[in-house]
């Protein structure tokens, strides 16, 4: 029964995660762009929500709020900031996009203090839910669960079904051929990376529900979901849910059991700094493994 | 190198000294200390930048080294004050305040992570290098964090800094000059490597991989040891960075002390023998001198970083020198 909570929680974990990878595996793939600033719009997103709810006492419009602001700033900052350095190598790149992350946190805490603020649920996702089997859950982690699906869902049928997806895929093979072809590949930029940012948006909203909502929130997430897109190999949606779904649960599972295990040959404080200790490190040494195995991630185009 | 890019390099330098020597004379501790501050994080960025720099290897997890050569400082100091081994098993390592015995146990342990996280990234390239080595600097960050025997999140600090023999190191001047010879002797170490064979090589199989498959060099064994050799520089760059503070916390080890260490290379130009100097010296002018104005300074760095990099991509050194390799 433990077990089974602990891997819902795994599981809610690597959806939270997957709703920052894909952003940050599409940006990567289809322009070649490492975006550190991708944990500054999962803030943006978050403080969008807490202002709005708590100017209108609506958690729902928070939540499209957080959407549409850190939508809206992830075009702003495409159009006058990462457009120009599609072109530069991954260096220039780096050292932008870290100033950016520290423009961004100041000026959370110049906007809205260095306070963390915190979001309360309506009363349809605050209670538990009994799960068949006697489970009682928290509702809310379970509608991150059913959050993060329907994106996969949705960004699956996206990519693969439509003429924008045709288009993002087309310009992720060769941008000068689609250009040439009469698609506007900078429109088509902007849009891929405004998504990529309400996804992230989203992401710092549910999150920020759930603990609190602070400066510098994004930055272990972001992280987090560097670990999740070498896994699955860049650009490849399918592989930010399967490295997202996996870095999720060996993390939860990881530090769930892992001081358990060594108490069973240990005293129990040592057990449980080595267990908490050996947890954390979990999912790096799980990418090494991934990496020697796989240079390019599980679904990476081959070098 | 140039005679004219030798000249800048050895006037960076020179500034360096010139200004903590001036400070110690009219009186002011304060600016020494910012001073050892700017030759410590200089050295850390001329590690990075053998790698960086030469190679073309995007380290964004040189924290990791850093962080390793404070961690070794503190736990070899603390052990020494409390008069207790370090290890027992299999041999027994005491604690020690020498700084003399210190830096090569810092630069040996720092040495041997950037082997094994240099023998894993390295068969990564581009994105995918800058994040995992990015990762693997976070695990050590995460270990320091939850590992509760040397002061885990709160950090380890050590009341009385490391001696040299013949020295007062609670002289700032005296501690400054100790920092900034193992700067000089970086710099001229990190010239000789890049005109040698070896740096000739690092810096092909950074332009032309495939050419120097060709003429027989095995560009990874040439790579490996250009990182290793970053990591030890970062690493004893780490030791002082202790000493200067007398503590030591998992902040050093934290992807912000890698971007910043980054942020002093491309600052000062990528490539540029004294430019991590010049970046670092910037970077902590900006701090001491924005710092009063604003509590927001770092929005105002970043903003200014923004500008460098969007308008003046190859750096302060490059802008003073108009010329692509000095």
């Amino acid at each position: 029964m433990l077990l089974a909570e602990q891997v819902l929680n795994g599981l809610q974990y690597g959806m939270m995660l997957f709703l920052m990878a894909a952003g940050l595996t599409l940006v990567f793939g289809v322009m070649g762009l490492i975006n550190l600033a991708h944990g500054s719009l999962y803030m943006a997103g978050a403080f969008a929500c807490a202002a709005v709810a708590a100017l209108t006492g609506s958690f729902w419009l928070g939540l499209a709020a957080s959407l549409a602001a850190a939508a809206a700033l992830g075009a702003l900052v495409e159009v006058v900031v990462i457009r120009r350095l599609y072109a530069r190598d991954h260096l220039d790149q780096v050292l932008a996009t870290f100033a950016l992350i520290l423009v961004f946190s100041e000026g959370t805490r110049w906007l809205f203090g260095s306070f963390p603020l915190y979001l309360s649920l309506p009363p349809v996702l605050s209670g538990a839910v009994t799960l068949p089997g006697g489970l009682v859950y928290p509702a809310f982690r379970l509608a991150i669960i059913g959050t993060g699906a329907l994106v996969a869902i949705g960004l699956f049928w996206l990519i693969g079904r439509t003429r924008l997806g045709i288009r993002i895929r087309a310009g992720e093979a060769d941008r000068e051929m689609v250009a040439a072809l009469g698609v506007d590949i900078a429109t088509l930029y902007t849009i891929v990376f405004a998504l990529g940012a309400a996804l992230a948006g989203l992401a710092g909203a549910l999150v920020g529900s759930v603990q609190s909502v602070q400066v510098g929130m994004g930055e272990p997430v972001l992280i987090l979901a560097f670990v999740t897109v070498v896994i699955g190999g860049i650009g490849s949606i399918k592989g930010a849910l399967v490295g997202a779904l996996l870095v999720g649960m060996t993390d939860t599972l990881g530090k769930a059991l892992l001081p358990a295990f060594f108490a069973r040959f240990m005293e129990a404080s040592a057990a449980t700094s080595v267990g908490s200790a050996l947890a954390s490190m979990l999912i790096y040494v799980l990418m090494a493994l991934v990496l020697v195995w796989r240079p390019t991630g599980l679904y990476g185009a081959r070098a | 190198m140039s005679r004219g890019g030798a000249l800048a390099n050895a006037l960076v330098f020179a500034a360096l000294v010139a200004v903590a020597a001036g400070a110690d004379a009219t009186g002011n501790p304060y600016i020494v200390t910012l001073a050892t501050k700017v030759a410590i994080l200089g050295l850390a960025g001329v590690g990075l930048n053998l790698a960086l720099g030469y190679g073309g290897l995007v380290s964004f997890g040189h924290a990791a080294f850093f962080g390793i050569g404070g961690y070794v400082t503190a736990i070899l100091a603390s052990h020494a004050a409390a008069g207790t081994p370090v290890i027992t098993f299999p041999f027994t390592v005491a604690g020690t305040a020498e700084m003399l015995a210190i830096w090569p146990a810092a630069i040996l342990v720092s040495g041997l992570a950037a082997l094994a996280i240099g023998a894993l990234s390295l068969r990564t390239t581009g994105v995918y290098f800058i994040m995992v080595t990015l990762a693997f600097a976070q695990m050590l960050y995460y270990f320091a964090v939850s590992w509760p025997a040397y002061g885990g999140e709160d950090g380890l600090s050590f009341y009385v800094r490391n001696s040299f023999p013949g020295a007062n190191t609670f002289a700032p001047l005296q501690f400054f000059a100790i920092c900034a010879t193992l700067l000089g002797g970086a710099m001229i170490l990190v010239a000789l490597l890049t005109q040698s064979r070896f740096g000739l090589a690092l810096r092909a199989a950074k332009e032309n991989e495939a050419r120097v498959i060709a003429v027989g060099i095995r560009p990874l064994a040439v790579r490996l040891t250009a990182f290793v050799l970053s990591g030890m520089v970062a690493g004893l760059a780490g030791a002082l960075f202790a000493d200067l503070s007398r503590f030591v916390s998992p902040a050093m080890l934290s992807w912000h002390m890698s971007g910043e260490i980054m942020v002093f290379v491309i600052l000062g130009g990528v490539g540029r023998l004294a430019g991590p100097i010049a970046g670092a010296a910037v970077f902590i002018a900006l701090e001491y001198l924005l710092g009063p104005v604003s509590d927001h300074w770092q929005a105002l760095l970043g903003l200014l970083l923004l500008v460098i990099v969007l308008f003046a991509p190859r750096g302060l050194m490059g802008l003073v020198a108009r010329r692509r390799h000095v």
